[in-house]
């Protein structure tokens, strides 16, 4: 434990250091100056206000711990009733190339009831090992369980990085695991390396609404911990020539209490819609906003097999339902093309949809700031534009 | 039945710019609000108030100027405002922010309900509330849009993936709460003018208070650093379609399709 040590002959009694403590930690007693350790909280401001150079201490420096023991990339696969979530698949994706880097190994692990029948999926979408945990209280999603059940088995296996979907699910989740398992935990990622020099984890983030990214490291626990963002990261084609170890863990579930109950769980009814997952989808922002519009923007993507989506403006007229609006506060979608038609391009819309791989912008304002992430650019009144985009692509 | 309610000072989001020539964000003039979510936290904490006989402190780390939005939560109508301000906290990261909130809670002891917004708008991250729960030992209930409070225990609506699940938890529990739960009070005048009157006495607790040292505290606490920050890049090779409708339409098509995309096919 770091102390501070007054020096009695340098010290002339000045009182700068009892006035300069935050905690009223240093008393001056017969012109000189006592240090109280229960009320100090190590904070240093003393050490700088002497001019005698009477106080002197170690403030305690935290050493970057030995972590040589810790390997392979982690993922938690998500299921719930027995499938596993899509973000699983993508999370397997970027892992693999994280452990290539690393060259280690990238781990799958399953929770639930009966799941071992998903081990070879994927192993097949890019796990070298699967780790498969069955029980029936796992066959839920719980907090107290969850955590408990991945705590073990982080506890047991020691991996270098551990991921998870940043869904609902994982964002319950991680955190709780973090604060048990003293790790640190970046929320959200959206872009994930290994540095090529000191071999940490890169954990890549937008803060303030998407204004600004932060990179962010883990050098004080293991294993270095992220949600991460669903459908930002790509999942690999499937390649069923692959093959790995599956591993049954067993856990005694019994250790651990869940408080709550969970009383009903009522499935939303299918929307029809899943913007995540669509190849192409025709976007439409505020000029959408009339029947007119509307018509003329479903008719383009009915030519074009796409989905309707939108931005935040246009759910708020009405016009179209919440699930179909992309941004921070919306969906999140990579689709091959995104036609973006009237849309200014605010930086809470481009948050949920800059990662497509081929945009098209169509606005009547050269200056929209759309056409700074587009691949092709439209300066033009998309009441023109699309009516004859609709007949170029119908008349093929 | 005693309820704390967590509430964060963040920059309104929607007023941040950067400043193209650095990339750094501008802060000047962007104004400092209550984080939304944590108004409706609030708000529920005082339906509860309302009905039964409740108890509400409202706690809040950040710098001396984050006073503003526990003088709001008294003239909202909460009974106690704490906030917890120091050199020592600056820098958190959520592990650290999780351990100056869990003990500045168990300080104020003997609570029932804690509240919290599910995320703060600056950092997005969703993970204080569930690292306090953690942190105290108590169950959480995460994304809840309806909330219930009976004797001993609450009942909640929690959104989830494709889903709504119906869920029930023992006190004492922590909340994180959607906005669309309920709709805000608006500070009343005589809300305004006690909380005014009662500006001297929000207690202001430091590091000592919460018999914390340096080491588990702000940046030197934390488990994560940032290392950099920088604006997206917009790395995009923008091509100008130029022309006519029919024109513009038909470059499209013939682009699109020499990067193997066939539209409408
Ligand atoms: C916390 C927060 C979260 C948010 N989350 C989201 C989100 O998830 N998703 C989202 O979309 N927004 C979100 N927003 C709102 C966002 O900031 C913008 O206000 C919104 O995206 C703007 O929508 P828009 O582009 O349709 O409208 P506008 O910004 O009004 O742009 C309309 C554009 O259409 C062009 N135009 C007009 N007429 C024509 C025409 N005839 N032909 C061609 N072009 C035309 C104009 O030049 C203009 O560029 C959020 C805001 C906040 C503060
Ligand atoms: N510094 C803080 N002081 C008080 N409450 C906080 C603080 N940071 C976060 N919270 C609470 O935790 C919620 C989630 O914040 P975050 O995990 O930062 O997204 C907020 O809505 C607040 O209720």
């Amino acid at each position: 434990m770091a102390e501070i040590v007054i020096d009695l002959d340098k010290c002339n009694g000045c009182g700068m250091c009892s006035r300069s403590c935050p905690y009223q930690a240093i008393e001056m007693e017969d012109k000189k100056a006592r240090w109280l350790e229960d009320r100090c909280t190590l904070c240093g401001a003393c050490l700088e206000s002497c001019k005698f150079e009477a106080l002197t201490g170690q403030m305690p420096v935290r050493p970057v711990p030995d972590f040589s023991a810790y390997r392979d990339v982690w993922v938690f696969v998500e299921q719930t009733n027995g499938i596993v979530h899509r973000s699983g698949l993508e999370l397997l994706g970027c892992a693999r190339t994280l452990a290539d880097d690393l060259d280690q190994q990238v781990v799958a692990v399953v929770f639930g009831d009966k799941v071992s029948q998903h081990a070879t999926d994927l192993i097949h979408y890019g796990a070298d090992r699967c780790v498969v945990v069955e029980d029936p209280s796992l066959a839920y999603y719980q907090t107290c369980s969850y955590t408990h059940a991945l705590a073990v088995i982080v506890e047991r296996n020691q991996p270098a990085i551990l991921l998870i979907a940043a869904t609902h699910l994982g964002r319950d989740l991680a955190p709780r695991l973090a604060r048990r398992m003293g790790l640190g935990l970046t929320a959200d990622c959206t872009r994930l390396s290994i540095d090529p020099e000191e071999r940490i984890l890169l954990q890549t983030r937008p803060a303030f609404g998407g204004n600004i990214m932060a990179t962010i490291v883990t050098r004080f626990s293991r294993p270095q911990t992220a949600t991460v963002r669903p459908g930002i990261m790509k999942a690999l084609e499937p390649d069923p020539s692959r093959t790995g170890r599956i591993d049954a863990e067993h856990l005694d579930m019994a250790e651990c209490r869940e408080f709550t109950k969970v009383l009903e769980c009522v499935m939303q009814e299918e929307k029809g819609i899943k913007l995540p997952s669509a190849k192409i989808i025709v976007a439409g922002g505020r000029p959408v906003c009339s029947e007119r519009g509307m018509s003329i923007l479903s008719e383009f993507a009915e030519a074009v097999g796409g989905q309707v989506a939108c931005t935040r403006v246009v759910v708020e007229e009405g016009y179209l339902p919440p699930e179909h609006q992309v941004g921070q506060t919306g969906q999140t979608v990579r689709p091959e093309v995104y036609f973006a038609c009237g849309i200014s391009g605010a930086i809470q819309h481009k948050a949920g949809m800059d990662g497509s791989r081929y945009i098209v912008a169509i606005n009547k304002d050269p200056d929209a700031p759309i056409f700074g992430i587009a691949d092709f650019a439209i300066v033009g009144d998309l009441f023109e534009v699309l009516p004859a985009l609709t007949r170029e692509v119908s008349g093929q | 039945m005693n309820i704390v309610v967590l509430v964060k000072q963040v920059p309104n989001t929607s007023e941040v710019r950067i400043d193209p020539k650095s990339g750094n964000l501008i802060r000047e003039g962007v104004e400092s609000i209550m984080n939304p979510e944590d108004r409706h936290a609030l708000e529920a904490a005082l339906q509860v108030k309302d009905r039964s006989d409740a108890r509400i402190t409202s706690l809040s780390m950040g710098p001396p100027q984050a006073i503003d939005v526990i003088c709001e939560a008294l003239a909202m109508g909460v009974d106690r405002g704490i906030l917890l301000s120091d050199k020592l906290f600056a820098g958190a990261d959520t592990w650290a922010t999780s351990t100056a909130l869990g003990r500045a809670i168990q300080r104020i002891g003997d609570y029932d309900l804690i509240l919290a917004g599910r995320q703060a708008v600056d950092g997005d991250t969703a993970q204080i509330g569930p690292q306090v729960a953690e942190f105290l030992g108590i169950p959480q209930l995460t994304y809840v849009q309806s909330l219930e409070v009976r004797e001993g225990l609450v009942v909640a609506e929690r959104v989830i993936e494709e889903a709504c699940e119906r869920i029930e938890a023992p006190m004492p529990v922590l909340v994180t709460v959607l906005a669309s739960l309920n709709e805000p009070r608006y500070p009343t005048v005589n809300g305004i003018l006690d909380a005014t009157a009662d500006w001297s006495e929000i207690e202001v607790w430091n590091a000592y208070d919460i018999g914390a040292k340096a080491p588990d505290l702000g940046l030197s606490g934390s488990l994560t650093q940032v290392i950099r920050t920088f604006t997206p890049k917009e790395a995009r090779d923008t091509q100008y379609l130029e022309g006519a409708p029919a024109s513009v339409a038909s470059q499209l098509v013939e682009r699109l399709r020499q990067k193997e995309i066939r539209l409408g096919e």
